[in-house]
């Protein structure tokens, strides 16, 4: 087998693993329903999750995308409760201003050539501040439009539901292995995680991928603010706190190499349903705490850099034997 | 000695200088901002305040500079202070004696620092990386710990290092001074510094030329635990309790900035413990002042992010080689006049 699918295979067979073990021990965690709400529950982390992807694919990473989500909600909640317009209309704008928002801190990390650690950092700190500026307090959203939405579900046999949200996350996933796998732009974000120089005399255009990669991480993280606030019906400006580290959690146990090059959108999503399977596991246990959900968590990240290290390691010696 | 001294004040003029303009700012929209009164033997006043206040991100700053001169990052020290709070009130709550809760609390702290060290340097995990770990796990470890609930005590000795005075000066105060001057000897006054430095520039040329690489990058990162530990037990003794939750929390990015703003490199190789401090003690006269002039709190994240940026596009490479040509045609010119000659 390609080396370069080891690390999803691994992570593909730890889920089927532990979901057996689950499912062994509560069979109920079997049934639709719950398959239907790890979609749903885990929907906004998903989508914001698939921005982090191709980020990291190229070498980067970006901080701000649980502000860039806490903003968009707060966004949504003051210009739904403040004016007439229509949420559609709503949606279209906030997504306008978090692709920007992208497209500027991208624009900052090329053209300055600044880490995209610290870059984002700032943008962490200015879409947390501008969602305070907005409103500190918990706005509830009472727009008729959202109930309606709400109201879209595919109902699955036994009772479970695909929501509208839920469907959403699949959906951008799709778009997301599309886009990664069949498009010239995806190319370029691997070569770009493979080694800025190399890419530049292969006639990548770095800049403007740099900037498009950004602008896509912001605009799928307003997108998943979007979600969040489909899911909660409410902005605030503390929510989505370390929502970004979830994020880059589910994609490195995805199989994503954190110095960029090699992984796959898909295996980010298999990354969301372990992470939404913990929880859910702990939730039917009743007796174990939620601070275990974190160590297990933190656990598995461990784990997985091991892995990738070790198929490095294996293939770097493979190759000085061929 | 005087040309020492001179070179130091050059280095820190900038930080200086800013927080001089943030303090001048502060005193105009806030009369009596820089008023100084002594009561009880112990000095009291908004400067003081922001010496006390900033302790927990001076201390992180402290070991951060270390860390980020070796090129690396430790973004889990707000994580350990929580783990070291919550031990540290776990161990008085259980009987241990201060001085044994201290020396509890400083192990654990290191062996964070040691773990974190044995990732980036031993198993070559990209720092950001290695450190994520424990940010995601060690929240969750502390709250393991106190067991989910706020860990309250009442011992009167560990409550003195949050709120006590010594020499005048609040406690918190006095143990990041002690703390940082002894860092910064023992790095300038010996040829570590030049060493961490040096593995920050190219860790692989470091080790060829005989410098025992992976023994510094531990000591950094076992360096950086033990700030997190001391700036633990402070910020829990300052609330008499441990919450696994908060403690710390968003710590590691002030302490980050801190360094940014003490003009330290994220690139690694050049730093300044001094300036680090500076920096903290600027971003927490920024908190302040914000506070004091009774401007919304809700502004303070922007002016954080806006003061990074501005500082950034200051450092970049690229500006500097875009404003180079300011320079150059004078430089050009001196060499013609001194061929002339």
């Amino acid at each position: 087998m390609n080396k370069k699918y080891l690390p999803l295979t691994a992570t593909i067979l730890i889920f089927v693993l532990s979901y057996a073990l689950c499912a062994a021990q509560y069979p109920n965690i079997l049934s639709t329903r719950v398959i239907g709400n790890l979609l749903t529950d885990n929907a906004f982390l998903g989508v914001a999750a698939v921005g982090m992807t191709f980020v990291i694919l190229s070498g980067g990473i970006d901080l701000s995308v649980g502000s860039v989500i806490a903003f968009t909600g707060v966004f949504l909640a003051v210009v739904l409760e403040h004016t007439s317009m229509h949420p559609l209309a709503a949606f279209a704008l906030v997504l306008a201003i978090t692709t920007l928002f992208g497209v500027l801190m991208g624009m900052i990390i090329h053209y300055l050539e600044m880490p995209a650690f610290i870059v984002t950092l700032a943008g962490m700190f200015l879409a947390r501040g501008m969602a305070f500026v907005l409103s500190i307090d918990s706005i509830p959203i009472k727009h008729p439009f959202y109930g309606t939405l709400k109201g879209f579900y595919y109902k699955l046999p036994g009772g479970g539901r695909i929501t509208l949200i839920g469907g959403l996350m699949l959906l951008v996933f799709a778009v997301g292995i599309l886009i990664a796998h069949r498009t010239r732009f995806g190319t370029n974000v691997y070569a770009l995680g493979g080694g800025t120089a190399t890419a530049k005399l292969m006639g990548v255009p770095v800049a403007s991928t740099t900037i498009k990669i950004y602008a896509l991480s912001g605009l799928l993280a307003g997108l998943s603010g979007i979600v969040f606030s489909l899911y909660t019906s409410a902005g605030y400006s503390l929510a989505a706190v370390g929502v970004e580290l979830d994020a880059i959690t589910a994609v490195v146990i995805g199989g994503t190499l954190l110095t960029g090059g090699s992984g796959f959108v898909a295996g980010t999503l298999v990354g969301i349903f372990i992470q939404g399977l913990i929880q859910t596991y702990i939730t039917f246990d009743g007796s174990l705490s939620s601070w275990w959900t974190k160590i297990l968590i933190g656990a598995l990240l461990f784990a997985f850099i091991l892995l990738q290290k070790g198929i490095i390691h294996l293939s770097r010696d493979a190759r000085q034997h061929a | 000695m005087t040309s020492i001294v001179r070179i130091y004040l050059a280095r820190l003029l900038p930080q200086l200088i800013a927080l001089a303009a943030i303090l001048i700012a502060i005193s105009m929209t806030f009369p009596g901002f820089l008023n100084l009164e002594i009561q009880n033997g112990r000095l009291y006043g908004s400067l003081i305040d922001i010496l006390n206040r900033g302790a927990p991100v001076v201390l992180l700053a402290i070991g951060m500079t270390v860390v980020i001169a070796t090129k690396g990052i430790d973004l889990s020290v707000g994580a350990v202070m929580a783990i070291c709070g919550a031990i540290a009130a776990s161990s008085i709550t259980s009987g241990h004696s201060l001085f044994e809760t201290i020396l509890i609390t400083i192990a654990v702290g290191i062996l964070c620092g040691i773990w974190n060290g044995i990732l980036v340097a031993v198993l070559d995990i990209q720092p950001i990386i290695a450190t994520l770990v424990l940010m995601v796990a060690g929240r969750g470890i502390a709250q393991l710990v106190t067991e989910g609930a706020i860990l309250t005590f009442n011992d009167a000795g560990l409550i003195f290092i949050g709120s006590g005075s010594f020499a005048g000066l609040p406690m918190p105060v006095v143990v990041w001074l002690v703390f940082g001057v002894l860092v910064a000897l023992l790095v300038r006054q010996s040829a570590l510094g030049m060493l961490i430095e040096a593995i920050g520039i190219n860790r692989q040329a470091s080790t060829l030329s005989g410098v025992l690489t992976p023994v510094l990058l531990i000591a950094a990162y076992m360096l950086s635990g033990l700030c997190a530990a001391i700036a633990g037990i402070i910020a829990a003794a300052d609330i008499r309790g441990a919450d696994a939750n908060n403690a710390g929390l968003w710590l590691e990015l002030d302490a980050i900035l801190a360094v940014v703003v003490g003009g330290t490199s994220l690139l690694g190789g050049r730093f300044s413990i001094a300036a680090s401090v500076l920096g903290a003690i600027i971003i927490q006269a920024i908190n302040t002042g914000i506070l004091l002039s009774g401007f919304p709190p809700e502004f303070n994240l922007i002016i954080k992010a806006a003061i990074i940026v501005f500082i950034l596009v200051l450092q970049s490479p690229r500006f500097r080689t875009a404003f180079a040509f300011l320079a150059v045609p004078r430089r050009a010119a001196k060499t013609t006049e001194q061929e002339a000659k």
